[in-house]
């Protein structure tokens, strides 16, 4: 076993004391953590799924836009700052695993470490709307 | 690697006959693997390694950690910096911005020194690292960015059977949600991992470290639950807080020992102390 980087954990410690959702992401899109608050929205507890690889968090909750147009991954803001290694924006609904659905803001912004080495990706999100 | 100990003290060198068993001077210690010199920090400690290397020793290989003072504050007073027939290898971590000579030279200049870098007659060259992995002759060196404020990196040298790690500055509590519990959310891990010697950062007793968090540091026992959750044969403790006397860092090793059974080597880190690995 190995250790994340410094840049990660320390992340995960700053999530942690969050009262807002948070996501991290290592470079290959394996969600790596999420806090309490995002188990809460999200429906499911980081203690038992564990890290997620892109493919299953990416359409577990069946993002879609207003239209009720389901989302492809590569257009979710997290995804984005994956591959351009940018901050992204976004705002969609999504289908928890209870059951409710939330639209939900999304930011995202890559984790760059020193000098320069992409780490990562952080994802901070809201509920803005509920059905 | 025969391993001595020059500077154990952690941020000013603190003299004074209360601190004549463990020591004064900052940060520094030497690793000798048959001809190869490595130098693990530049504190004031480095000043009397300067006086007693032996002079047929022209190359010379010195690892920072960082560069808070009291890890860089010997260097100008190095004497192999002054021998033309010198070569000096300095490695250091990299920042976000400014590139590690720059701040090399902030020190190497008026009005905190007189002498600059490029006036000094050895030859020397400086390599940014960051999570890096390296050989120096036989020597592999690993470095990795730990928790400590501003760029800072451990150390991990491993020859043929044997590791030395070194996290003279390190704060693991602080980069843990669930210290010591998690080894891959640990700060330091990777670095300090079965190794056969630990030096490592115990500046603080319990109650020093709850006013302090986040300053870098670590207490005895958190130092001591660092080096059981790394599995280390041997941890020697380090950067000794300026204040504290000989008698009140016994007083605080043995409180930090009080009801616990520990299965590594432990010691307090003292000036002019040799250590074998291999």
């Amino acid at each position: 076993m190995s250790s994340k980087e410094i840049e990660v954990i320390l992340s995960r410690q700053w999530a942690d004391c969050l009262s807002v959702p948070v996501f991290i992401v290592d470079t290959g899109g394996n969600l790596i953590f999420y806090n309490e608050p995002a188990e809460e929205l999200l429906g499911m507890r980081y203690d038992t799924t564990g890290a997620m690889p892109v493919s299953d968090w990416s359409t577990m909750f069946r993002p879609e836009d207003d239209k009720g147009v389901a989302l492809p991954p590569e257009n979710l803001p997290l995804v984005k700052t994956l591959s351009t290694q940018m901050p992204a924006h976004g705002e969609f609904w999504i289908n928890n695993l209870r059951g409710s659905v939330y639209k939900i803001s999304v930011t995202s912004f890559p984790i760059m470490g020193r000098p320069k080495r992409f780490i990562g990706a952080i994802a901070i999100f809201w509920k803005i709307l509920e059905k | 690697m025969k391993t001595t100990i020059w500077g154990c003290r952690g941020s000013l060198p603190s003299p004074g006959l209360e601190k004549i068993l463990f020591g004064g001077n900052t940060s520094c210690i030497q690793v000798q693997h048959k001809d190869t010199c490595i130098i693990l920090d530049g504190g004031s400690g480095i000043q009397r390694l300067g006086d007693s290397i032996d002079p047929k020793q022209l190359k010379i290989n010195i690892l920072l950690t960082h560069l808070h003072l009291d890890h860089i504050m010997g260097l100008g007073y190095f004497k192999p910096f002054y021998n033309p027939e010198c070569t000096i290898n300095i490695w250091g971590p990299s920042g976000s911005s400014k590139s590690l000579v720059k701040r090399l030279r902030r020190y190497f200049s008026p009005p905190f020194f007189p002498v600059r870098l490029n006036e000094l007659p050895a030859k020397v060259n400086i390599t940014e690292i960051n999570n890096s992995s390296f050989m120096i002759n036989e020597v592999r060196v690993k470095s990795e960015y730990i928790c400590h404020p501003g760029p800072t990196v451990g150390y991990r040298l491993e020859t043929d059977g044997s590791t030395i790690a070194f996290l003279p500055d390190h704060e693991p509590a602080l980069g843990s949600s669930h210290f010591p519990d998690l080894p891959d959310w640990s700060s330091g891990y990777n670095i300090a991992k079965d190794a056969d010697l630990l030096f490592h950062d115990a500046q603080y007793d319990n109650n020093e470290y709850n006013n302090r968090i986040g300053w870098g540091h670590s207490s005895i026992a958190d130092a001591i639950k660092f080096g059981e959750l790394t599995n280390v044969k041997k941890m020697v403790l380090v950067h000794h807080d300026p204040a504290n006397s000989d008698a009140q860092l016994k007083k605080m090793f043995k409180k930090s020992l009080e009801h616990k059974t520990i299965n590594f080597e432990l010691e307090m880190g003292r000036e002019n102390a040799v250590f074998q690995v291999s």
